[in-house]
């Protein structure tokens, strides 16, 4: 590590260093100038951009007439603004057709690496990056994405930027940041069945509400998260910045090295071996403290979903939705009560049971294999269809994610019980590529916002987990996955 | 970017917490290569309630906007910021700003004000009972004021925002000085960090 930063204190007049975070590591060693006011010059190791962003990024560049510091370090995708649609081109939607061309002939400029539509490559920009072997522990990942903090899953120090930030670092390779206060979030204890990581940051969430870490950087710690696969720590990692926090993320660990083994951008040779001893002192010492600490007992948790307008908006799945004499205080209850109108539920209500016309299995939160495996172990037990009320769609979270579906026969399983089975990219979550959810309708989803409006006007959404998803898809109600 | 060191003018009350960026600014409006006209998408599902704080006459021509707490919360997308200033405004006003949202304010410009819980309330109290009334954030100085209503309080902002904003100066120019640094940095980084060239 270089420019590394230590904090020291002066004991029996030799310096001895100050605990130290995980953040604070990676952070001391990206300074490459202090600036006034507590600021910092980083340096980015990884910069990501998306379709809907980075043409106008690339213009922001084009106009100040300035080159690029390091093409090289540089990774694009098409994802927000291409269509699902089985057999899908750049010319199925008008987004799409609009903007790749832009944002090719930006990258073929820049020289910058482009998973276009057609490649074997493509997917959504946070489930390739960790897939590629772009995102690294110990690496510094920038994207114009507010779900960017997906990337600290490897022990990545990783968070979204605006599209002023997005055209400073294609310009120098660094961002101005100020270090965020740290937060510890405990996970103890090991998930029950038919609960997953999914429901581990709802329940955060439903917990300590939305602006629980707000503005700060988060460490997940605990027996929970060392049990956790890399793609479940991914889920974790990006509902993060649903509690208002800008960075999430975990320390690195065998099952992170076992992870990043053999991916295409990942060190390899003698550098892997320098690698992986960097990596070993990538975690917080004995004696380090935080600016907040927050605790989850994950093994007593119940599937959870979302009913209101926030992801806080969220109960256990066997639970009644909230009643105005729950609130904290009466703007709390008139929120909820807004809410409650927006989606046409009432207080007091059991959620399960409540009847969807809609099911979208993916996104950046739970588009990887491991999801999808779980989705379809669920509809293979259940040896039931899909209602012809529901409208269930699987978009698998890359082009990588899909073959390896493909080859376990997932495809089939979900097609065969009257699921669509789509192209890759972020669809229906954020509806920038013509993929909405009606007016009115009600859909269960697997994605990490359920705002007014976000998966198309007056749409309706309720978060859960891929289990939950698919058990809700086979009744054609919201559906415990435990009693399937 | 545009300097900014006062901006006084009426304001808007925006009585809800938890105002995302979706709301801000629908996704269908990211879809634009443009950088203006993003005015007429702000807040585009509310304001088709005729009844929505922005289609009371009352506010026209406001220059402020004061919010319940968590505003800006969601989605990246720097177009919400983009939308709040073509539309006139020029400061934001919340008892807690979302970390993107507040980030992409001060790189353009549009000054984020957060004041304390009680004090926020007040505001909007006070112009919802009277829409006339006149508000002074003071950048330099760190202050927001409504002296009709007897309210004068600091805000936050750390110097350099703070001379960034009332300077003009953006953060390519600031990193630019720099070049000779961020050479010498990249020339130096372990050999396992990917290349850059």
């Amino acid at each position: 590590m270089i420019n590394q930063c230590n904090r020291a204190t002066l004991t029996q007049g030799r310096m001895v260093p100050l605990p130290e975070t995980l953040i604070d590591r990676i952070w001391g060693a990206h300074v490459v100038s202090s600036l006034p006011g507590g600021y910092d010059l980083l340096h980015v190791d990884r910069h990501l951009v998306h379709d809907l962003g980075g043409p106008f990024a690339f213009a922001g560049l084009e106009q100040r007439s300035l080159p690029m510091q390091s093409p090289a370090l540089t990774f694009a995708t098409a994802d927000h603004c291409v269509s699902s649609a089985p057999g899908r081109t750049e010319s199925t939607n008008p987004s799409a057709k609009a903007l790749l061309p832009l944002l090719r002939r930006s990258c073929a400029g820049t020289g910058v690496t482009l998973f276009d539509i057609d490649s074997v490559d493509q997917g959504i920009v946070h489930v390739i990056a960790p897939e590629l072997g772009i995102t690294l522990p110990g690496s510094t990942v920038l994207c114009g994405d507010s779900h960017t903090c997906t990337n600290g899953a490897l022990g990545a120090l990783a968070w979204g930027i605006g599209t002023s930030e997005v055209v400073l670092v294609l310009a120098t390779q660094c961002i101005i940041e100020r270090r965020p206060p740290q937060c510890r979030v405990e996970l103890a204890g090991m998930l029950p069945d038919g609960v997953y990581a999914k429901d581990v940051s709802l329940a955060l969430l439903a917990r300590y509400g939305t602006e629980a870490a707000a503005g700060f950087a988060v460490e997940y710690v605990g027996t929970a998260v060392r049990a956790m696969s890399m793609e479940e720590r991914m889920t974790v990692c990006n509902l993060t910045v649903e509690l208002g926090a800008k960075i999430g993320l975990m320390a690195p660990d065998e099952t992170t090295i076992d992870y990043v083994r053999g991916r295409r951008y990942a060190p390899t040779g003698a550098d892997w071996d320098e690698a992986i001893l960097a990596w070993s002192q990538l975690r917080s010492d004995d004696g380090a403290t935080w600016d907040r600490e927050l605790h989850l007992d994950v093994d007593v948790l119940a599937p959870q979903v979302s009913w209101g307008t926030t992801p806080a908006h969220t109960i256990a799945i066997d639970a009644n939705i909230p009643v105005r004499t729950d609130a904290a205080d009466a703007a709390e209850a008139d929120s909820w009560e807004r809410a409650l109108d927006y989606v046409g539920l009432a207080p007091g209500d059991p959620i399960a049971g409540t009847p969807i016309d809609r099911v979208f299995i993916g996104s950046c939160a739970n588009s990887r294999l491991s999801d999808l495996q779980v989705a379809a172990a669920i509809v293979e037990a259940a040896g039931r269809r899909v209602p012809t009320s529901v409208t269930a769609w699987v978009v698998p979270g890359s082009q990588q994610v899909k073959r390896a579906a493909e080859e376990l026969g997932l495809h089939d399983i979900f097609r065969g019980a009257g699921f669509e089975w789509r192209e890759p990219g972020c669809s229906q979550c954020l509806a920038t590529n013509e993929e909405y959810i009606g007016p009115g309708e009600r859909c269960l989803s697997t994605s990490n916002r359920n705002f007014v409006g976000r998966q198309g006007p007056r749409s309706r959404t309720h978060l859960a987990s891929p289990a939950t998803a698919a058990a809700s898809a086979l009744a054609g109600v919201i559906t415990d996955p435990r009693t399937v | 970017m545009q300097a900014v060191t006062v901006v006084s003018g009426r304001a808007v009350p925006l009585d809800r917490s938890d105002v995302d960026t979706d709301q801000i600014i629908p996704s269908d409006w990211l879809k634009r290569v443009e950088r203006t006209g993003f005015g007429a998408g702000l807040f585009a599902e509310w304001r088709d309630d005729r009844h929505f704080v922005l289609n009371n006459e009352e506010y026209a021509g406001a220059t402020i906007l004061v919010a319940g707490p968590n505003f800006g919360t969601g989605s990246s997308r720097e177009h919400a910021v983009w939308a709040l200033q073509d539309y006139g405004f020029q400061a934001v006003i919340s008892p807690q700003f979302a970390d993107i949202f507040r980030n992409n304010c001060t790189k353009v410009g549009l000054v984020p004000v957060q004041v304390d819980a009680r004090v926020g309330r007040e505001l909007l109290d006070a112009i919802i009972a009277d829409p006339s009334l006149e508000i002074t954030v003071d950048v330099a100085a760190g202050t927001v004021g409504a002296p009709a209503a007897g309210i004068e309080t600091t805000f936050p902002l750390d110097e350099f925002t703070r001379a960034r904003l009332v300077n003009g100066w953006d953060d390519i120019g600031l990193t630019l000085r720099y070049v000779d640094e961020i050479g010498s940095y990249e020339s130096q980084r372990p050999a396992w960090l990917p290349i850059t060239r």
